[in-house]
């Protein structure tokens, strides 16, 4: 059983700790089950059940530390992988930048843990693809998708007596339809951690009607224009720029976060007003974890305030270092939307261009964060609060920073997944002024 | 691990992103633990275990893959080591054939019944999954090849180099970038061993020993007052050799404006003289956008040719298999049927290549039990052949696998991942220098950087790590913000020159993603440095607040 309870998580990693001859010691425990079906061409190409348990420990003398994991749990296992963590801990060089472990933290309880996604079978992924495989084929259309569902646990404890866990279930599910002469594509993509949310048949049939309407699309003159974004393609855009929410390497002068003249933008007017992003483990459509890896405790933490930089993320090191609390990262991302749906987006746009999906986003610049990709499965030419017809793909390369200084509207939040980590987000649909799009794509 | 978790081992913050792909799984072992192989007759015994059972349950095809999987990352920063990971996955996989679908299980537990279990579930669930299927698997013929072996031909070992050395060389390598002028400097060392044993029901015994390099760097330099900065990346490229990558030889350096290397990375050098570029790189103007004539140097154009020939001739892509992830391709199955699609200008010469000595790709059988080949893809710039395996060899009626099948682990399903794609030499004689006296208005390009290309492969941008300007037939002087964009078959025929083979090197990439679950493989590009006409360059330096 890869999933242990609580109670057995604690009474393991406490014997672990037990082993212990070393100045400090931590043990984590983290264990997942789930299953995948992978389908193309209206048939499904690989399927796999994935099932793993694992310890790992730290051992540190003074500032030298050493890490050792294993996946046997008998206790002779416990006690030699110990053993090793210390071996290895009197070999390592000393890490200047080691801190003494944290002593017994308060943790609220986490809501990240659905029994309905945990009860999933390879038969019930079977159903949820046959039944976006049957829409495809009504459409006449090529499927090609895939549904994950996992459940895991965390659990850290450390001989300073701190014991965090943490238990959750998620499922995610994609799905691509073409039309079989390659000049329609359609996508749609969904993350929960409750099965019970999931419909595969309605994001099919998403997918399908945007890989019908996205046929004859006309090309347009690359340049500026207003853009909706849709959540699955702001959530990629995003994603990109929630890694440099932190302070360190904007006070080292090499993040979009540092500020010219030394130190970081904390407190900087550094995005349009209407921008809030922050993490909250206990937001109901999106739980999190309510622990960071280095176990201190989760809340709700703002990192954009009205466009300010709220706060940034400290590491212990650096936060002893700067003379600050410590900021961990959060476990989770929401940006706040507004009332309006696409729809009413689109209605009240003049000119401008409704994207469905971004695709292949890299880093063109650190300096800026400026970013270059694609759009995918589904551009369409919105005039007078209409769309009117399907455009061809475009590269774009823009800055996420730059484009939340443009923001006209904010759509309802909704929970999405980025098209490349997997992540679960809570964004908006975010309508911009301004997007640089650079060339013309002939891809579908 | 997920491979959203590997940032958490690496303590890698903004910067080292590029990174983030890099999957490690196992269980760690010392550092000083001797390094060893698994007995084949032991191996064979557990395989044929698989075999039987899954025979027993009706499959009527199977294979097993008895895995172990070694990987030892090194991770500096200036002058601290911030992780050294020694890790270990032993585990067998087993894939059959049963009611004309594909099932595939595998376990880490090698006794008799775990193995058994493993190969009914992989029955079980062919079997679940042949309810959804559209037309049963077609698996092209494979001989059988008895008990047979396979090793990298590396000279050293560099799992038997100790820790310590290692260490001492990225502390050294960092040391060397801040005396010559770096802010910040990140250094790594990432080995592989793959011990590979393969057994199927074609009466197949593969025993493989399998090595890959890469050290790899980037250094930054920062400038407080303006808040600018810049970083200027290793010109290395990950290879399938041993430690002896690591040790220098001056035959195997390429001096000109920049050193670059072959066969052998003096990484010290490259640190040295990489902080001293970097300071000319943050002085240097801003590039006037336009169409210039580029020159690529094969530290670069591995990845153009990864992205934009690599990938759209993978079959799997240009059937659909794909779609959902990374893509289609443009290069249909009507386009190869008219044997005369215009890919690019007679120049262009592309093989695949799963033979190469010291390529990532290189390995003596697949992971369906395939001997190895090189064959054409591009010949004199017409699209002739994919990259396939067994089961689709038949869509384009080759008789046999081409040997591109590979999984990521034991517990990963195996399927058709990119063979080392190369562009052939020019047969003329020809430098980089002579090359570059011919050009009025150009950009000479070395090591990669930003890549992205559209899902069908047709529109992609790329940029460098150095960019020198070109005029009349001379470098005047460093660029910055430049990225290049082209469509592929545009880009292709501009191709207007090709060094000769003494120019020839490799680059690669050591965690090339696909799939989902998403599986990373290592794969080799090699060129000359080639002359592409009149691309379009765009300037890529913005303004925030």
């Amino acid at each position: 059983m890869a999933i242990l309870s609580k109670e057995e998580a604690q009474v393991l990693l406490k014997k672990v700790i037990a082993f212990s001859k070393a100045d400090e010691c931590e043990a984590s425990l983290s264990g997942s089950e789930g299953g995948n079906i992978r389908y193309a061409r209206n048939a499904i190409s690989t399927a796999g059940d994935v099932s793993t348990l694992n310890l790992s420990v730290s051992a540190t003398y003074g500032k030298k530390t050493g890490s050792a994991s294993i996946n046997e749990f008998d206790d002779a296992s416990l006690e030699k992988v110990v053993r090793r963590a210390e071996e290895l801990a009197q070999l390592a060089p000393e890490n200047p930048e080691h801190m003494p472990l944290l002593g017994p933290q308060e943790y609220k309880e986490a809501i990240t843990f659905q029994q309905s996604t945990a009860d999933m079978t390879p038969e019930s992924r079977a159903d949820a693809v046959a039944q976006s495989i049957s829409v495809s084929k009504d459409a006449k259309l090529q499927a090609a998708g895939y549904i994950e569902n996992s459940t895991g646990f965390n659990a850290i404890a450390n001989s300073k007596g701190l014991f965090a866990y943490n238990k959750d279930s998620d499922v995610i599910f994609s799905i691509t339809t073409r039309n079989e002469e390659g000049t329609g594509s359609g996508y749609a993509a969904r993350g929960y951690n409750d099965v019970k949310k999931l419909d595969t048949l309605s994001a099919t049939k998403i997918a399908a009607s945007k890989a019908n309407g996205s046929v004859g699309a006309r090309a347009i003159e690359p340049g500026k224009y207003t853009v909706i974004l849709e959540p699955v393609a702001a959530t990629y855009m995003l994603e990109n720029m929630f890694r440099g929410f932190d302070a360190r390497s904007a006070d080292e002068g090499r993040s979009f976060m540092s500020k010219p003249g030394g130190g970081n933008r904390l407190g900087e007017q550094l995005m349009d007003e209407k921008v809030n992003i922050y993490s909250d483990p206990f937001n109901t459509e999106l739980p999190s974890s309510t622990w960071s890896r280095d176990g201190l405790p989760l809340d709700r933490i703002n990192w954009i305030e009205n466009g300010k930089v709220k706060n940034l993320a400290y590491s212990r090191f650096w936060a002893d270092k700067k003379g600050v609390a410590p900021v961990p990262f959060g476990s989770n991302i929401i940006m706040q939307g507004g009332d309006q749906t696409t729809e009413q987006l689109i209605k009240s746009t003049e000119k401008g261009i409704l994207v469905s999906r971004l695709w292949y986003i890299r880093l063109v610049d650190a300096q800026t964060l400026l970013l270059t990709g694609l759009t995918r499965d589904g551009t369409f030419y919105i005039e007078n609060g209409e769309i009117k017809f399907p455009i061809k793909n475009m590269r774009f390369n823009e800055s996420p920073v730059i484009m939340l200084n443009n923001v006209e509207a904010l759509g309802k939040v909704e929970r999405s997944i980025s098209v490349e980590s997997y992540r679960s987000y809570l964004i908006p649909p975010i309508k911009i002024r301004d997007f640089t799009f650079t060339s013309l794509s002939d891809a579908v | 691990m997920k491979r959203r978790d590997f940032l958490q081992w690496t303590s890698m913050g903004l910067g080292a992103t590029m990174l983030s792909g890099i999957p490690l799984v196992g269980k760690s072992v010392p550092l000083d633990a001797p390094w060893y192989t698994v007995d084949t007759a032991i191996k064979k015994q557990l395989a044929d275990i698989a075999l039987n059972a899954a025979r027993a349950k009706g499959a009527t095809y199977t294979d097993v893959r008895i895995g172990r999987y070694l990987n030892q990352y090194v991770i500096t920063r200036e002058d601290k080591v911030q992780n050294i990971v020694n890790t270990e996955s032993y585990g067998m996989g087993i894939r059959v054939i049963a009611n004309g679908s594909w099932g595939f299980a595998a376990t880490d537990k090698l006794d008799k019944d775990s193995i058994a279990n493993a190969a009914t579930l992989a029955v079980a669930i062919a079997r679940e999954n042949a309810r959804l299927l559209t037309e049963p698997v077609q698996l092209a013929p494979q001989k059988g090849y008895g008990e047979v072996s396979w090793k990298t031909p590396i000279e050293k070992n560099a799992f038997e180099v100790p820790i310590k050395e290692k260490v001492d060389l990225l502390l050294h390598v960092n040391d060397a970038a801040i005396k010559a002028g770096a802010d910040y400097m990140n250094s790594y060392l990432f080995l592989v061993n793959e011990q590979k044993y393969f057994a199927s029901s074609d009466g197949s015994y593969i025993d493989q020993d399998i090595h890959r390099i890469w050290p790899y760097f980037s250094l930054t330099k920062t400038d407080k007052k303006t808040g600018k900065f810049e970083s200027r990346d290793a010109l290395s490229a990950p290879v399938g050799m041993g430690w002896e990558y690591m040790i220098p030889r001056e035959e195997d350096k390429i001096k000109g404006i920049s050193t670059l290397y072959k066969k052998r990375y003096d990484m010290v050098e490259d640190a040295t003289q990489g902080a001293k570029q970097i300071v000319e790189k943050m002085a240097a103007k801003s590039v006037e956008p336009g169409k210039y004539d580029l020159i690529l140097d094969p530290s670069h154009l591995w990845l153009t040719i990864h992205e934009s020939v690599g990938h759209p001739t993978e079959l799997d892509r240009v059937l659909g298999y794909e779609a959902n992830f990374a893509g289609t391709s443009f290069l249909t199955l009507d386009k190869w049927e008219s044997k005369k699609f215009n890919f690019g200008s007679k120049l262009v010469n592309i093989k695949a290549d799963k033979t190469q000595v010291g390529s990532l790709g290189a390995v003596g059988y697949d992971d369906e039990g395939v001997g190895t080949q090189e064959w054409d893809l591009i010949k004199d710039g017409v699209l002739v052949n994919y990259q396939v395996i067994r089961d689709q060899a038949h869509i384009i009626g080759l008789p046999q696998s081409q040997g591109c099948c590979y999984a990521d682990g034991w517990n990963d399903v195996q399927f058709q991942r990119m063979a080392n794609v190369s562009l052939q030499p020019g047969k003329q004689t020809l430098s980089p220098a002579d090359m570059i006296k011919n050009v009025e208005k150009g950009i000479y390009i070395i090591g990669s950087s930003s890549f992205s290309i559209d899902q069908q492969r047709y529109n992609f941008q790329f940029s460098g790590q150095l960019y020198y300007e070109i005029k009349q037939g001379k470098i005047v002087g460093m660029l910055n913000d430049v990225a290049y964009q082209a469509n592929t078959q545009e880009f292709w025929n501009s191709c207007s020159a090709i060094a000769d083979k003494s120019d020839y090197r490799l680059g690669g990439s050591f965690f090339d993603g696909k799939g989902q679950p998403i599986q990373s493989s290592a794969v080799s590009h090699g060129s000359s440095t080639a002359r592409f006409d009149k691309v379009n360059v765009i300037n890529t330096a913005r303004k925030l607040g």
